[in-house]
């Protein structure tokens, strides 16, 4: 691995979450490279999501540090990771609900374009540009997702796999190195899931991106993922290789009875 | 393509010179009023102004940013204190002072209207980033709690600095500088702030925080800033209507900035739709229009069959049904957190014929 060490964008080393009594995620180390797409799988409640929430800075971990690009992030607010360039979308999605779907995308630019209370209200030249830039990168964006012909309509009356997709675009204007997906696929039919995967290796080829994402049902990410970790019960299972992963018998185990 | 495009420009200019014409039209209606209007009307219609500001303050917070705040009375008694005690001529302290003499250093403070309406505002909005600093660090509902506590702390300290603000007795005979043109102005000022703030990429921001904090965070916004300039920008909102409303009543106690205060600007930015400007603006002039209007409730009445006692307090019993009746059938307000637009305006005129009036 050491030669490799010059492109690890995100690890982490003894990641313990604990709520009360219980611990949600234990003793969770992990590395992911440039361009890499990662999988993180597990049963429900296998404290997937509570990574995520750890990695971003929405919770601070009760044990062990996470590190961006070289740069310890542990204990940062999630605003200041975002802007580091760790961009992420949540299970349950949240899209700004009064809003539509340009402005959206156009909050995510926010920290691009802000310029001080004053000097958006005023709208003085420095804004302007900024804002004008932001808007023509958010509409670039939108097109390549094919979402454009949408951009005045309300985000949260899109169809569900639209939404989904939003979502994305929506940290993908953060302008992140890393983009993490919470089961992006979620609440999808097996042809859109498809589609989807697709989509997602297509974003990280054009977007040069580094990929991790969670999904349950395991078959979903066989073909985009690279490499998977599985947890079970917050305990890192198992980790390698997707032909690997489906043969080992703590995996098989774990996901008997569930799926 | 070029006709469409064509077809838009017009539109845009159309309307750009609806607007143009409405603000025209409603100068000359305030000149008008200030030259023809009895008393009693001009003190309503230029009181409007100022419930305009103070509404469209607590709609930054409360419809914006999705902070709800329980403390806008103790931030006008900030700014109406200041702006009194920067303004009063050192004879009319000693006037006013008579049980406790005022402290020297403020004994001959004594500068223009448009400064002091200036310190009043920062006065406020400093008091206000202090109280937000530390509690938007909590949960949402602690600010409410929070808040209310403060509007009731800033009443008993002005009630105890007899030396400083005179105490119960209050300050009276303060300079008449709420005249039409100041209180219109100001309002037109915070109306176009308000707009551009709303139109910029700051404003979408504070919408953010409010549709969802987590995900606005997740997008790389500092919810915790945002929220504290929201508080602090509505603190000096605040304290200039404080100021202007002193200012126009010439007389101010602590009393006057109880929470009954803080309850009439909630319900007015509640009934003209939380997160619409121009909801909270046309809230704000039929609220006021309204308030003075039903004086007569309160005061004792012959109904020829009977006559019944005076029943002070019967005027915010119908205004409180009225908030009732809206919240059951309309919970959105007045406009939801739509935005009045020649458009829909046209709209109406098709549908219904002539509906509503003027607007700036
Ligand atoms: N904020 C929290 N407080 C308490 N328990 C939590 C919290 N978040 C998650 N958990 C618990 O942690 C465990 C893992 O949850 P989660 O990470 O959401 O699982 P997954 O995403 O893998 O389905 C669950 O038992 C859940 O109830
Ligand atoms: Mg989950």
């Amino acid at each position: 691995m050491s030669e490799r060490n010059s492109d690890l964008m995100l690890s982490t080393v003894h990641l313990t979450m604990r709520f009360g009594g219980l611990t949600a995620v234990s003793d969770f180390n992990l590395e992911i490279h440039k361009n890499e797409i990662v999988g993180l799988i597990g049963p429900n409640g296998a404290g997937k999501t509570t990574a995520f929430n750890v990695i971003t800075g929405m919770y601070r971990p009760s044990e062990g540090k996470v590190f961006f690009m070289g740069r310890d992030i542990t204990g940062l607010k999630p605003h200041s990771i975002t802007a580091l360039g760790v961009a992420r979308t949540f299970q349950n999605i949240r899209l700004f609900r009064e809003m539509t779907v340009l402005e959206n995308v156009l909050v995510a630019c926010h920290m691009s374009i802000d310029t001080g209370l004053f000097g958006a209200t005023l709208h003085l030249p420095g804004y302007r540009a900024r804002e004008a830039e932001a808007r023509r990168f958010s509409m670039e964006l939108l097109e390549q997702v094919g979402l454009a012909h949408l951009a005045y309509e309300k985000g949260t009356s899109l169809p569900y796999g639209q939404q989904r997709r939003l979502e994305i675009v929506r940290a993908l204007a953060t302008r992140p190195k890393i983009l993490l997906l919470d089961e992006p696929a979620a609440g999808m039919n097996p042809q859109e899931s498809f589609e989807l995967m697709d989509f997602i290796r297509r974003i990280r080829d054009e977007f040069d991106l580094t990929i991790f994402l969670i999904e349950h049902h395991m078959q979903v990410v066989m073909g985009v993922c690279e490499r998977m970790y599985v947890l079970d019960y917050g305990v890192t299972i198992a980790h390698g290789d997707p032909a690997s992963i489906q043969k080992n018998p703590k995996v098989i185990e774990a996901y008997l009875g569930v799926d | 393509m070029n006709a469409i495009r064509q077809k838009k420009t017009i539109a845009l200019s159309r309307r750009r010179l609806y607007s143009v014409i409405a603000v025209v039209a409603f100068i000359a209606l305030a000149f008008i009023a200030d030259r023809f209007f009895d008393a009693f009307t001009l003190r309503v219609f230029n009181l409007c102004a100022i419930y305009i500001v103070l509404a469209l303050s607590l709609n930054l917070l409360n419809g914006f940013t999705g902070l709800f705040s329980l403390g806008h009375a103790g931030f006008m008694a900030v700014g109406a204190y200041v702006s009194a005690l920067l303004t009063m001529s050192a004879q009319l302290k000693e006037m006013n002072y008579f049980l406790v003499p005022i402290v020297p250093w403020l004994h001959h403070v004594s500068i223009p209207f448009l400064p002091a309406l200036i310190v009043a505002g920062l006065a406020s909005a400093l008091v206000g980033f202090l109280i937000g600093a530390p509690v938007l660090r909590l949960r949402d509902d602690y600010l409410a709690i929070a808040t209310l506590g403060f509007g009731e702390i800033i009443r008993v300290l002005i009630t105890n600095a007899q030396a400083i603000t005179n105490g119960a007795q209050g300050l009276k005979g303060l300079p008449r500088f709420s005249t039409t043109f100041a209180v219109w102005a100001v309002a037109g000022l915070v109306i176009l702030f308000m707009v551009l703030l709303m139109r910029s990429s700051y404003g979408r921001a504070m919408k953010a925080v409010r549709d969802d904090e987590l995900a606005a965070e997740a997008m790389g916004i500092n919810v915790f800033r945002v929220k504290v300039t929201s508080f602090t920008v509505s603190s000096f909102l605040a304290g200039v209507g404080g100021a202007l409303l002193g200012h126009m009543i010439t007389t101010i106690d602590p009393k006057m900035f109880t929470f009954t205060l803080t309850f009439n600007i909630l319900l007015i930015v509640v009934l003209g739709g939380i997160g619409s400007i121009s909801g909270s603006v046309i809230s704000a002039v039929v609220v006021t229009v309204l308030m003075e209007a039903l004086r007569f409730l309160d005061e004792p009445m012959n109904l020829v069959v009977f006559k019944t006692q005076g029943m002070p307090g019967l005027r915010m019993v119908v205004f409180s049904i009225l908030l009732m009746v809206m919240i059951i059938y309309r919970q959105r307000g007045l406009m939801g957190n739509a935005e009045f637009s020649w458009d829909t305006l046209q709209g109406l005129f098709v549908k219904k014929g002539r509906k509503g009036g003027d607007h700036v």
